[in-house]
Formats: C-alpha cells, structure tokens, sequence
C-alpha cells in the first residue's frame, strides 16, 4: 500500500517525538524531580504510530500504563502531557491524572489506564458508541501481554464479538507482563484465543512502522466495515524497565542493547524511506532537530508552570453534586 | 395519575426517557431475553424480575442489549459508552455481582472526571437489585449501597416506593455523572399512585415522610416503610417521630438530618447494609461532630448482625431491621427500659 508523503513524515515526526520525549523522561525521572510512576514506551513506537496513522479524531483509543506513546500518537498535545507528568496545573489534566491517567477526549483518547486491562471493556463501549451513533469511527484498544490474560480482556473479546463491535484490539506483546515472561504466563497462543473468539488474528513486527501500518490499516477497515472486531498482535521490544528503576535483573545481559542495535523501529524506518526514495534524510533531520526543541521547551515549561492550588483538590470530582 | 408498581414505575421512567433521548439505551443480562433460545421467543423476560418487560419490542435490539453473562466486560462497555456519547443504563441484575466488575466501577467510570481534569462526562445509570427478605441467601441479598458511598465521583440512589423510583430513576438518566440506582427486591410488587408523566427528584434532598417532637428517623429504601409503620404504632403510645427518607446516600443531605436531630435530640438509624462502615455509622459521626449538643441521648442504630445475609426465613427474620425492632430502638432512645429483641 502507498502511503502519502505527509503521513510518512508525520509518523516520523511522532515516532521521534514518542522517543525522544521517553528518553527525557528517563533521564529527568533520574534527577528526582518527576513525582509518581512513569512507565516507559521506548522501542514501541512504531506500533503505536502505526496504528493510529489509520485513524482520526473520532476514533477512540484506550491505552495502558505505558500510555505516553499512544498519546502522542493519537495527537494528545506534548507540552501538556510533560506538564502533566510533573504534576502542574497547566496540564492535560490539571495535574490531577499523572502519567498513567493522561486523556483528551477531543483527540479520542480514552486514557491511559492504571489497571491492567482496564481498557478493553471501555473500547467495547466506545465501539458501541460509535456503532450506535453510526459514525463510521472505530475502538482501538492497546493492552500488553500482560493483560492479554486478564479477565476483563477475555470477556471483551466475547462481547465484541457477540455485539459485532467495530473494534480492534492491538496486543502490544513486549514479553514481560511486569517481570514476568510471557513465554512462562500465556498459556496457549493468542492466535487461538483470537480464533476462539471468532475474531480475524494478524501479526506482525512492531518494530516496523510499514508493518504496522499495513496490518492495522486491514485490521481497521475490517472493523469500520461493519465485519466485526479483529485481534492484530504486535511483536516488540520494552527498552526500559516495567517503571524507571526497575534494574531489569529479570532480562539476559544484552537483550536490551541488542534490541537497540537491530530492532530500532527509527532506523528501520529511514533506511527504508532514504533507500526507497521516499523521503529525504535531510527532511529527517529537519525533524529530529525540531523534536528536540520541542521536547526541550516541554520541559522547561513544565518545570515552570504553576502547581495545583488547593481548590483544583475538591474540584471536578462531579459535573454536579 | 394511577396506580404503579415499584417495577412498573421503573420501566415507565426507562420507557419514557429513551423515547425523549435516543443516546439512552439499555443493556444487561437478559435485559430482554430469548436470543439464541429455541422458542424464537424474543423478549422472553424482560429482566430476571420484568422490569425492563416489552423495551425490546419499543426500541429494538440497536438500543436494548442482552449481554453475555460477563459483568466485567459490559458494566465496563457501558462506562466506555457513557464517556463516547451514550447514555447508558446498565442493569447489573444482583448487586452482588459487583464483585465481577468493581473495577469498571470503582477505578474507571467513577474516577474518569477527576483523573482527566474535568475534561469526561459519564453520564451512567447502573441498576441493580438489592436487599434481604426474598430467602435469597448471602451471595443474592446484601445491601451493598455504603460500599459505593465510600467511593468518590459515583452517585447512589436507594429510592423507597414507586412514586420515588420513577422521579429519582429519571433524574439518574439525565444526571450527568455515574449513577448507582438499587433496587429492593422485596418491594417490586408494591403499589402506589404514580403520575403517568415523566418528573425528577432531584438527588440529595430528603423526603420528611412525616415529622414528630420527640425522635428523628433516618431510614433507607425499603426500611423506610418500616419506620413508618414503626411510627404509626409509636404514635399511639404518644411517642411522635420523624422520619426522614434521604432518597441520595450520594449525595447525602446532611442539612436535614442535622436540622431534624436539632428539633428532636434524639435519633434512631435504620439501615439494612451490613453495621460496620455503613450509613448508620456514617450518619451518627455526622450527629457526633456537629448535632453533639443537641442529643437527649445516646444514638440508636438498627442494623443487621455482622454476618453474611442468612438463607432459613427464621434466620433472615433475625437479621433484618424489621418493625418491632424499630420500635424498641426508638423507645430506648426516649430513655425507656425495653428488652432488647434479637
């Protein structure tokens, strides 16, 4: 499939944006100076970015707790989720959510989810929304190998099936639900579990935006059709830890650094385009320089916006009560 | 104006505010029944009880959903819908089955507002069954209303006849934040006048079903028929009560309760939930903290034992508040010496 030049450009620019807004965090989670948890989404971009390049502001995306990616990649606002993360009044939500609660439900995105497997049912919902409003917009729910095996996912994928929802559910499988393997906690294959269900199951290489992108635009339209639900399982790799400073004594030394050095979802990506044709280098450039300050300016912002004030505590627990 | 069932009432609100909004619809277990069935019988139930009876035959399969028996996924679909332009009422036919979808609940729907800085409206409507009395046993009995008390960004509704079901069940459907709406089981035969227009109640307003001098009663759902009948019999022995209905345990009117303690000092709670962390204790710290001087004397709570709900009717009986209980516990609060009735 042709992919436009614009798309192609800013799929990159998200994909590096995601990164390089990871490996600040990283680092600035190291100064002690981001309260909270933070889960990073580093070497995961290109499923993300993949996915929703098929999707608008309509469509409806739930996330996990590794929920940064997916944000930007469904166009939730960079300054405001770093603001967000350090905990400021400016934001995305008033500093009330932190990392693991960031939503804009003007760009569809239902939130990240503290629960693993908390989104899977609300995707369901968002797909009945969309099927009932007949909208023409789908659900795309994103859970981990983790919560592939949690109830309230096996229970979607009934329901969404029962009820024919224009769903998708992407199993981002990074191999480790936390600290444990999947390979130990997965019984069975998920490609079963698809079939079981009675759900179309594609995979492909996660580290591979045009992989993606091509498995998630099938998987989509099947769904915006009126088909029905599909499983797309994504193959992966987590670069950091479960959350900043697990020290990971659960992983083979190398395993991380040889997902870097060959599984580099940017680098697969300009090689592709430069060698094809598609895209100039310099034009990669342009955009990493941009990222950069962009991200940079994030955080300065964020370090000097305001804090909550106390009245923002008692503030929206209700629209009215 | 006729007369309604509690059940009645309920199904008229349903009916008569999806007719008003199409984003209503309403989903649950055997909300209609009979799909898949091999009568081809659709609409088979209406609901466990018929309460959601003939919504199906009005408003079709698109806006009324039978569920698999998987209260995760749907009570979950519904907060989903609710955030993505529905109006969902989901029926979650025992509360008890909350234990299979809290979570959808508790860390989802009831915190989206909050979590996302006032961006999310979650306009849900869960209804669900409640209450002792039908030798329903402990996994089909509790009261489970303090539990979603205690939990920030959900509203709970305990209506305590039909005419307050269907005011209050339609005010949950145009409120615009999760709803708990339950529903006594005992009480789905109950009769009274109903209008047969659509009206509200609004949430956190007590209903003063009647007021006495000498002691206030705050009672719940169902138990405020009791208190009533408590009272009737108390009046003739010249005791005079008042009886507060507090329709809400979410929001709670407090104003009213502290008001009607002030007039009387005395105060009697009657609360079917299980005692500890329930509203009798709630409501009594609220009279402790601020009502403390106006009190005559010690407050009287009537409340089941801390145990599961027992199945042998004998054993119900003494679990539940029931009339006679009520009755002694009002008359301790006026200083009188009365054996304790177990």
């Amino acid at each position: 499939m042709q992919i436009a030049r614009e798309t192609l450009l800013r799929s990159y620019r998200s994909m590096r944006t995601i990164r390089d807004f990871e490996e600040r965090l990283h680092v600035e989670f190291a100064t002690g100076e981001i309260p909270g948890f933070v889960h990073l989404y580093c070497g995961e971009e290109a499923s993300g970015v993949g996915v929703c390049a098929n999707l608008t502001d309509l469509d409806t995306i739930a996330s996990t707790h590794r929920g940064h990616g997916h944000c930007i990649a469904k166009g939730v606002e960079v300054a405001g989720m770093m603001a967000e993360i350090y905990g400021r009044q400016t934001g995305v939500c008033r500093g009330k959510g932190g990392s693991m609660h960031i939503a804009d439900l003007s760009r569809g995105m239902l939130g990240a989810n503290g629960i693993v497997g908390g989104g899977p049912p609300l995707i369901c919902g968002a797909a009945l929304s969309h099927k009932t409003l007949k909208n023409g917009a789908v659900a795309v729910a994103f859970y981990g190998d983790g919560a592939s095996n949690e109830g309230t996912t096996l229970e979607s994928l009934n329901l969404a099936s029962v009820w024919r929802l224009p769903a998708v559910f992407v199993l981002e499988d990074n191999g480790y639900g936390e600290a444990t393997g999947s390979s130990y906690a997965c019984a069975g294959s998920q490609k079963a579990r698809a079939e079981g269900f009675g759900m179309p199951y594609m995979e492909c290489d996660g580290t591979d935006f045009f992989a993606v992108h091509q498995a998630a635009g099938e998987a989509i339209a099947h769904a915006r059709a009126g088909n029905g639900p599909v499983m797309l399982h994504v193959h992966l790799a987590r670069w950091y830890g479960h959350f900043e400073g697990d020290a990971m004594t659960y992983r083979a030394a190398g395993e991380v650094a040889a997902a870097r050095a060959d599984h580099d979802c940017l680098t697969i990506f300009r090689t592709r385009v430069t060698e094809a044709g598609l895209l100039e280098g310099t034009e990669l450039d342009d955009i990493d320089s941009a990222v950069r300050d962009e991200i940079e300016s994030a955080v300065i912002a964020a370090k000097q916006a305001p804090l909550p004030e106390a009245a923002d505590l008692l503030a929206d627990v209700y629209v009215r009560y | 104006m006729s007369k309604k069932s509690f059940r009645q009432a309920i199904n008229e609100a349903l009916r008569q505010e999806m007719r008003r909004d199409p984003r209503v619809i309403v989903m649950g277990e055997d909300v209609a029944g009979g799909r898949g069935g091999t009568s081809g019988t659709v609409d088979a139930w209406g609901g466990v009880l018929g309460v959601t009876k003939g919504l199906l035959t009005e408003f079709g399969e698109d806006r009324v959903l039978d569920t698999p028996i998987t209260e995760a996924s749907y009570i979950g679909a519904a907060a989903g819908a609710a955030a993505t332009g529905l109006r969902p009422v989901a029926e979650l036919m025992f509360v008890d089955f909350v234990g299979c979808c809290l979570d959808q609940i508790m860390n989802q729907a009831a915190k989206f507002r909050y979590m996302f800085g006032g961006k999310a409206r979650t306009p849900l409507v869960i209804r669900a069954m409640f209450g002792a009395g039908f030798n329903a046993a402990a996994q089909h009995s509790q009261a489970l209303y303090p539990l979603f008390t205690h939990i920030p960004g959900l509203k709970v509704v305990v209506p305590s006849s039909p005419y307050e079901a269907k005011g209050l069940l339609i005010e949950a459907i145009r409120d615009d934040d999760p709803v708990i709406f339950l529903e006594h089981k005992v009480m789905y035969d109950d009769e009274e006048e109903v209008p047969d227009e659509a009206y509200t109640i609004p949430f956190g307003e007590a209903n003063l079903t009647r007021e006495g001098d000498d002691v206030t009663i705050v009672a719940f759902g169902r138990m405020v028929k009791l208190a009533n009948e408590a009272a009737d019999r108390l009046e003739q022995q010249g005791i005079s009560c008042t009886v507060i209905d507090p329709r809400t345990t979410s929001p709670l009117d407090t104003d009213t309760i502290l008001d009607c303690v002030g007039d009387t000092g005395r105060l009697v709670i009657v609360d079917e939930s299980s005692p500890r962390c329930n509203m009798a204790a709630d409501i009594s710290a609220l009279v402790a903290e601020h009502a403390f001087d106006a009190l005559k004397g010690p407050i009287r709570r009537v409340v089941p034992p801390h145990t599961p709900v027992p199945f042998a009717s004998v054993l119900e009986n003494l679990y539940l508040p029931s009339v006679e209980k009520i009755e002694a516990a009002v008359k301790a609060a006026m200083g009188h010496r009365v054996p304790e009735i177990a």
